[in-house]
């Protein structure tokens, strides 16, 4: 490695202050200190503090690691869900590969989209560039169904990193989680193709097998309740369950779901890799625990209060099964724990990932307008959590107050 | 109509901010901290939450068409009043926040000098008269006014405390200079109200 630190240090005074390149400094920089740990070290004038080498690049790099098994799992399952819609029969390794072709080009240009707008910004407003878009790039891919539009994913992207983070001021500085914004973008504007039944599953042009509607489990889980209410029938605990149970062979069950061998966004199906994610998150102390545990355990809570007061079959569904459907695991293990869009406070964690888990439930169960409430439920938190956070550090302060004798 | 839904219909999804654009002056003006937020939503709520009710009784037994039957008088049966709405409305709600505005300056000095000419502009808050009037544009019955008055002042209120909690963490941003101030609170509140949507279907 040493030939690569020499080269370097070797073009490095073309993009100092004075030199050739010197508004290309950030772009320098970042690939700079992507290769190499910095050397940069704080204090007043006789730098002696050196820098704890877990810094943003360090950091972001372990929610990339973190998120791998979600993105392989969900090539594979772009595939397989391909395999199990047109009835081809495939190898793991070709649904892998079918898997790939789908996703890689949204990954590319949501990177190139934003990485762009990145260096473009950090060469206009001279600050580094950060690193936090290298998650916000790998997470939209995972968060769209792998027949969106890429030219949609290009103008989400654009729409989220210009509006939703650099006019704050970049990295650190949003108030909405970035890859959630172009989400919510693309669902407002563009709500046929991120949207409905059809969209989910990339066939390849191959025509489906009979019967076949490439619905998620949550709009069989509604529909199934309509059903039932229109029809005026009684329900019972099982009547949603054995409907998903049911659904295309047994499609649905709560292990295919846990797995995540169904339909839906790319990486957002397979519970199992979230919460593999989740224990790297937490292991290395990049997510919180804290978001984690109380928004499973909001949502899980919700589940047995509806199930206490059910007055449809989507109330009687089992708690645990709103843990394993659509994109809950993903959005909780990976957006809600932002450290940026988050409550900052620990007490403010508590119920801020609480909240999450009690709205995404609610917007679920109550909301006829949309099936799945993860996203807008961590935006509308996003939203609230500066004020979580007010009160919780004015509790301190009367607290302490209250404590102190004059 | 559901009471129920109509309350969490009228805090987030038709809510007077991010839905109707109604009352932007002050929540603009006074969203700089979150005190004096809480202050002035907490009495924009207490105005709407009053002044609806009442604006509703007055226009039903007095400024409809035919609303003065009750008196027994046959030459006030066919009267149509309803061309003075706006200004009884307005009339009410300014007697409203004189009396809201002696209160405060009696029980909090502090929260009547932070709030400054804003506290009497309530009576011209476009808010408070959009309420009563579309609560007779939607034909409500009394309970009905009754909680679409408070809780369309609750969503102010949601409102305008979230705006203040995130502009005072928006102190650490390196916003860009033509856009710092209200630039910037402009795009917020566009952000601000995709997260309001989430109820959108109630």
């Amino acid at each position: 490695m040493m030939w690569l630190r020499k080269k370097l240090d070797q073009i490095k005074p073309l993009f100092e202050k004075d030199g050739k390149f010197a508004s290309l400094h950030p772009v320098f920089d970042a690939f700079e200190t992507f290769l190499f740990v910095p050397n940069h070290t704080t204090g007043p004038r006789h730098e002696v503090h050196v820098r704890d080498a877990m810094d943003l690049k360090r950091m972001m790099v372990t929610v990339i690691v973190a998120l791998i098994p979600c993105l392989l799992f969900g090539m594979w399952n772009v595939g397989h869900q391909q395999a199990l819609a047109t009835g081809i029969a495939m190898s793991g390794w070709e649904k892998f590969l079918f898997g790939l072709e789908k996703t890689l080009p949204i990954i590319i240009v949501s990177y190139v989209v934003g990485l762009g707008i990145e260096f473009t910004f950090a060469g206009l407003r001279k600050h580094s560039v950060n690193e936090g878009f290298l998650v916000t790039g790998m997470l939209i891919p995972l968060v769209v169904p792998p027949t969106i539009p890429l030219w949609q994913v290009a103008v989400a992207t654009a729409f989220a990193v210009v509006l939703g983070k650099e006019v704050f001021g970049g990295t650190g500085m949003n108030v909405l989680n970035v890859a959630l914004t172009a989400r919510a973008y693309l669902y407002f504007a563009h709500p046929s193709d991120i949207a409905g039944s059809g969209i989910w599953v990339a066939t390849g042009n191959q025509a489906t097998v009979d019967g076949y509607t490439g619905e998620t489990a949550l709009a069989v889980a509604a529909n199934t309740a309509n059903k039932l209410q229109e029809a005026g029938q009684g329900f019972s605990a099982e009547s949603v369950v054995n409907a998903l149970n049911d659904y295309m062979g047994g499609m649905f069950t709560f292990k295919s779901m846990f797995l995540g061998t169904i339909p839906g966004s790319i990486g957002e199906t397979s519970t199992l890799m979230c919460l593999i994610g989740a224990l790297i998150l937490i292991a290395t102390g990049v997510g919180s625990w804290k978001i984690i545990v109380s928004a499973f355990g909001g949502a899980y809570l919700t589940g047995l209060f509806f199930n206490a007061i059910a007055s449809n079959a989507y109330m009687a569904m089992p708690a645990h099964y709103h843990l394993v459907m659509g994109g809950l695991a993903f959005g909780i293990v990976y957006m809600a724990t932002d450290p940026v869009s988050a409550a900052h406070t620990e007490t403010g964690k508590w119920i801020y990932g609480f909240l999450i888990g009690v709205i995404t439930i609610l917007i679920r169960v109550l909301n006829p307008a949309y099936p799945e409430g993860i996203m807008l439920a961590i935006l509308f938190m996003n939203v609230m959590a500066p004020l979580i956070d007010f009160y919780v550090v004015e509790a301190n302060k009367k607290r302490r107050l209250s404590r102190a004798t004059v | 109509m559901d009471l129920f839904g109509l309350a969490i219909r009228s805090v987030f999804v038709e809510n007077m901010i991010f839905a109707y654009f109604l009352g932007m002056c002050s929540y603009l003006a006074v969203s700089k901290k979150v005190k004096t937020a809480v202050g002035l939503g907490l009495a924009v709520t207490f105005v709407l939450g009053i002044t609806a009710p009442l604006n509703w009784l007055i226009y039903e037994f007095i400024l409809k068409e035919g609303a003065l039957k009750w008196t027994g008088i046959e030459a006030l049966a066919s009267v149509d009043l309803s061309f003075l709405t706006f200004i009884v409305f307005i009339a009410v709600i300014a007697a409203f926040v004189q009396l809201l505005e002696m209160i405060i300056e009696k029980v909090s000095p502090s929260l009547y000098a932070a709030l400054g000419i804003f506290l009497p502009l309530i009576a011209v808050n476009c808010s408070i008269l959009g309420g009563g009037l579309f609560m007779i544009s939607k034909e409500f019955n009394f309970a009905e006014a009754s909680v679409y008055g408070i809780s369309s002042g609750f969503g102010w209120f949601l409102a305008v405390v979230a705006l203040a909690a995130i502009r005072e963490r928006l102190k650490y941003s390196n916003v860009p200079a033509p856009l710092r101030g209200l630039g910037i609170t402009f795009i917020l509140v566009g952000l601000m109200a995709l997260g309001f949507l989430s109820f959108a279907g109630f």
